[in-house]
């Protein structure tokens, strides 16, 4: 009897006291671990994977540079084509020199020497507007790059 | 008289609700960093002088306009093309007593392969069409190949992972005596096995 009657007793509240708590320390984790987005994206951008990645070391001197395929909503402006988005705007692949330049200038001394150009190429665009970039880079003698790639098999490229 | 002294309490509850929100919003604001990828270094443009390599020391890679894989001459997948990068590499032709002669190579010394890691060379070949996404691929499996010989020679020289001995030289908490010591055997491996990864398009050699 006095069993029975146990069970039919509510049970106690959970205490969501922590919760907060909890909560504030996801908050913590995720402002500690992520950057701010500096740019918004003007191009499709779905980087290839790739196992043998490694990680950038220095987060100074790097250069992003972004190629992709507008999107649709800015497809009326520079058609179709894969386009080179350069820190908010779009670039030719004629004017990527002066840029990159202005922004090696910008740069404080001691990390001019190892600036990095990293490529954040979309997987479906050409190697052509590929190949571009590098021969200009090549031609100011900016001659460290990187491939950005997600952590992935290989094979998901294809 | 005593209820008047009393703070009343700080209702709590919404304070989840709070946090959350700001959550929410660092989520939405920020990126996870993803600056991790394939490192190399492009040649100086000034006009290197040409020089004469035997065919037997160039594996070609070729990849066409529908992405597909063409090495030495025969259809391949991508699957295969680490296996056959290795076995390249890692041929050592060159037969004992010659100079040159590669003792460390495990390979078949097969005669229509690399004389040796130093003089092999892989010539990777796209068109403008090729995509991106297939050409890392291609790189992947070709760093992967170079990365594994690495690894073994450098497990067999020092006990220690190759990658493994990267990492440490650019962990901050390793110490400078460490770090010369480190940079001295990652030379070494990286002279048992050059990479040398040759792009006419826009002639890429690497690390």
């Amino acid at each position: 009897m006095i069993r029975s009657k146990k069970k039919t007793k509510s049970l106690p509240a959970v205490s969501t006291a922590s919760l907060p708590d909890i909560v504030f320390i996801l908050l913590f984790f995720f402002m500690t671990v992520t950057v701010m987005k500096d740019t918004n994206l003007l191009v499709e951008n779905t980087l290839p994977n790739a196992k043998e990645a490694a990680e950038l070391k220095d987060r100074d001197g790097i250069i992003e540079l972004r190629i992709g395929k507008p999107l649709k909503k800015y497809e009326s402006k520079v058609g179709m084509e894969p386009q080179i988005q350069l820190e908010g705007k779009f670039i030719r692949v004629d004017e990527l020199q002066g840029y990159v330049l202005d922004m090696l200038n910008q740069m404080p001394e001691h990390n001019r020497r190892k600036a990095t150009v990293s490529l954040k190429v979309d997987k479906k665009v050409g190697m052509g507007i590929v190949s571009d970039v590098k021969t200009k880079l090549r031609a100011i003698n900016l001659l460290k790059i990187n491939y950005a790639t997600l952590n992935g098999e290989g094979q998901s490229n294809l | 008289m005593p209820i008047h002294n009393q703070v009343p309490e700080v209702n709590a509850g919404s304070m989840a609700d709070i946090a959350f929100l700001l959550l929410i919003f660092f989520l939405v604001t920020t990126t996870l960093e993803t600056d991790e990828g394939l490192q190399r270094l492009l040649p100086p443009q000034e006009n290197v002088p040409e020089i004469e390599v035997h065919e037997r020391n160039v594996f070609r890679v070729q990849l066409n306009d529908k992405d597909q894989l063409l090495v030495e001459g025969e259809v391949l997948e991508l699957d295969d093309l680490k296996q056959k990068a290795k076995a390249f590499l890692d041929n050592g032709g060159t037969s004992k007593g010659n100079p040159g002669h590669c003792v460390y190579c495990k390979g078949n010394r097969a005669a229509d392969l690399s004389d040796n890691p130093d003089k092999a060379i892989i010539y990777l070949e796209h068109t403008r069409i090729t995509s991106y996404g297939a050409y890392v691929a291609v790189q992947n499996e070709l760093v992967a190949a170079y990365n594994e010989l690495r690894n073994r020679e450098s497990l067999l020289a020092y006990g220690e992972n190759y990658a493994a001995m990267e990492t440490r030289f650019y962990d901050e908490k390793t110490t400078l005596v460490e770090k010369e010591v480190l940079k001295k055997k990652i030379k070494q491996i990286r002279t048992l096995f050059p990479q040398k990864i040759l792009e006419p398009n826009a002639n890429t050699t690497a690390l």
